[in-house]
């Protein structure tokens, strides 16, 4: 039974199938890793026990009646982003402690449709707004590897918490690299599929054109099963895709022998670490030995994304967080004297400083006489980076350069400086602003620390990515390694 | 494009977030900060460039005009800071 936590979600549905355990004695032995575990790095919020052991004496039954899916009564976490009826929903923020959903995100909904055992809820950055996880009102995660460094951000809990093998699975959301960032610092790996492919219904919206969800597993493998159950046309949210779902685990198979692999000139030029430069230099010799292609392509305006993203992002932001007024749900102030007072003294205690930062840089940018030389501006430097990137897809089929500048940065290290913080990004955004998919692995670790590998792909090209990666898990180990003190 | 006090002071009214005194020059410095860093835009011509207004130049979907929500006032009232008689109460408005 020790061993549960090394396994992967084939392992483990195998497993449940052959009675060699059940779904109760899986969850148990998670639960029991995060109680014993999950106080050194904080990637909990909420554990839902009772919940759990609930759904898995269910999934237990589904099993037992021969009527169990791929996924049925395997353990799982949410990022505290996600709408969970009857588990607190939290969000990161002290706006939403007490806040109880009436109802599931379709995330939630899907993933538990398949059987799936929800453990608990993931710390994150307050409204998933940050890179380090260190904004959360329920305080920084440690990252596993190194607990004196931060995991990423937004999703770190998610990250640190796979990392760690607290469950064999996570969710997270992607708005501008919340997925990607964390899981190259924490190791695992972490797929933000095309903008519209999984349902954003629940999930508590930051900006809504970028948003994505997505799963966050050890291994491209895993990620295949999970984003199966989790994507696919629904009708509660406008923006989600009327497209059948491709058949992800059967894409996992795909040779690699012939394919263009375009490696970014822009992500390998000022301020990759050269360590983190060398560890990408090993995965493409990996891809070369397999028989890719390796050719050099631009996306000449990536240096812009950035900027345009902290219009984009904030001033849907503002837009999105107006509806916390104190009125309906989340935190009220003590006595109020107007309604004026109520609205500003509940916001400007329920939300942190980033936070605000962000509500207010995007409430100037859409303010009357600055729409036109902010956000149309950055809605037109968003279409050249979009057009970048239809121009490098006609010469590659993949994309690849580092998700990250750099290994994971120390606790505090870039907490007083926003900028800095949002330039650890530099790598991810354009992506999101494309709406493009995208997901980060392990690559070969560098001073101890994980580094990730970041494809790009081309419109709903998700599996083609899965099929790379897990071309190259199963020729490596680098997916496979386990922070000590959590193997 | 500098940002003054008065600006900042605006700015936290317009976003309903009441900003004491003594945060407004943190304030000013951060904001500040962050839109040097998204006037770099400037430097791109855009000129006749089509903004982008979704991802995958997808047109909204339109759903026929039926009523497909059930009533949930006692759930949604369940987690309001304070209702009464199913309403929910906020400071006077009108005197």
């Amino acid at each position: 039974m020790d061993e549960l936590h090394r396994k992967s979600i084939a392992e483990l549905s195998a497993g449940l199938a052959e009675k060699a355990f059940s779904s109760v004695e899986l969850t148990r032995h998670f639960l029991a890793r995060i109680r014993d575990l999950d106080s050194g790095l904080n990637s909990v919020i909420t554990v839902a026990e009772k919940e759990a052991l609930l759904q898995a004496g269910a999934a237990d039954e589904r099993i037992q009646k021969g009527e169990a899916g791929p996924l049925t009564g395997i353990p799982l976490l949410h990022k505290d982003i996600f709408c969970t009826k009857g588990v607190r929903t939290s969000c990161g923020s002290f706006m939403l402690d007490n806040f109880i959903s009436p109802y599931d995100a379709t995330v939630v909904e899907r993933l538990a449709a398949a059987g799936m055992v929800m453990l608990g809820k993931t710390n994150m950055d307050e409204f998933a707004m940050g890179s380090s996880n260190e904004t959360s009102h329920y305080g920084p995660v440690k990252n596993p590897w190194d607990t004196e460094r931060v995991p990423g951000g937004s999703s770190g809990g998610s990250a640190a918490a796979v990392a760690a093998r607290l469950a064999p699975a996570a969710t997270g959301t992607d708005t501008g690299g919340s997925i990607r960032q964390p899981a190259a610092l924490c190791g695992i790996t972490g797929l933000k599929p095309t903008y519209g492919r999984v349902s954003r219904y629940g999930m508590i919206a930051f900006a809504s054109s970028l948003d994505q969800a997505g799963p966050m597993a050890r291994s491209a493998d895993d990620c295949a099963w999970l984003l199966s159950a989790m994507a696919g046309f629904d009708e509660r949210d406008s923006t989600s895709v009327e497209r059948p779902v491709d058949d992800y685990p059967g894409a996992l198979e795909q040779p690699v022998k012939g394919l263009r692999i375009g490696v970014v000139k822009e992500f390998f030029e000022t301020g990759l670490d050269k360590d983190v430069a060398a560890s990408m230099e090993q995965a493409m010799e990996e891809l070369k030995r397999f028989g890719a292609e390796l050719v050099e392509v631009s996306l000449p305006h990536s240096e812009y994304s950035v900027a345009a993203y902290y219009v984009v992002a904030p001033a849907e932001c503002s837009s999105n967080l107006a509806r916390f007024d104190g009125v309906r749900f989340g935190h009220r102030c003590e006595d109020p004297k107007d309604l004026e007072d109520l609205y500003k003294r509940s916001r400007a205690e329920g939300f942190g400083a980033e936070v605000k930062r962000r509500i207010m840089i995007g409430t100037y940018a859409l303010s009357a006489g600055y729409y036109d030389a902010y956000y149309l501006k950055a809605q037109q430097v968003r279409q050249i980076i979009a057009q970048d990137f239809r121009d490098a897809f006609a010469q590659a089929d993949v994309l690849l350069g580092p998700a990250s500048p750099d290994v994971a940065f120390r606790l505090g290290e870039k907490a007083s400086d926003p900028v800095s913080m949002y330039l650890s990004d530099i790598y991810t955004i354009a992506v999101n602003l494309a709406g493009l998919p995208a997901l980060s692995m392990p690559a070969p670790r560098v001073k101890g620390l994980p580094v990730g590998l970041q494809l790009i792909g081309n419109y709903f090209d998700e599996g083609r990515l899965l099929g790379v990666a897990h071309q190259l898990q199963k020729a490596t180990d680098w997916h496979l390694q386990t922070p000590e003190a959590f193997s | 494009m500098t940002l003054e006090r008065d600006d900042v002071e605006k700015i936290a009214h317009l976003a309903r977030i009441a900003v004491e005194p003594e945060e407004l020059d943190v304030l000013q410095r951060e904001l500040g900060g962050i839109l040097h860093l998204v006037e770099q835009m400037e430097k791109l011509d855009t000129d006749g460039i089509t903004p982008m207004a979704h991802p995958l130049d997808m047109p909204q979907r339109l759903r026929p005009d039926v009523v497909t929500e059930e009533n949930h006032r006692e759930e949604y009232q369940a987690v309001a800071p304070l209702v009464e008689n199913g309403l929910y109460l906020v400071p006077r408005v009108i005197e």
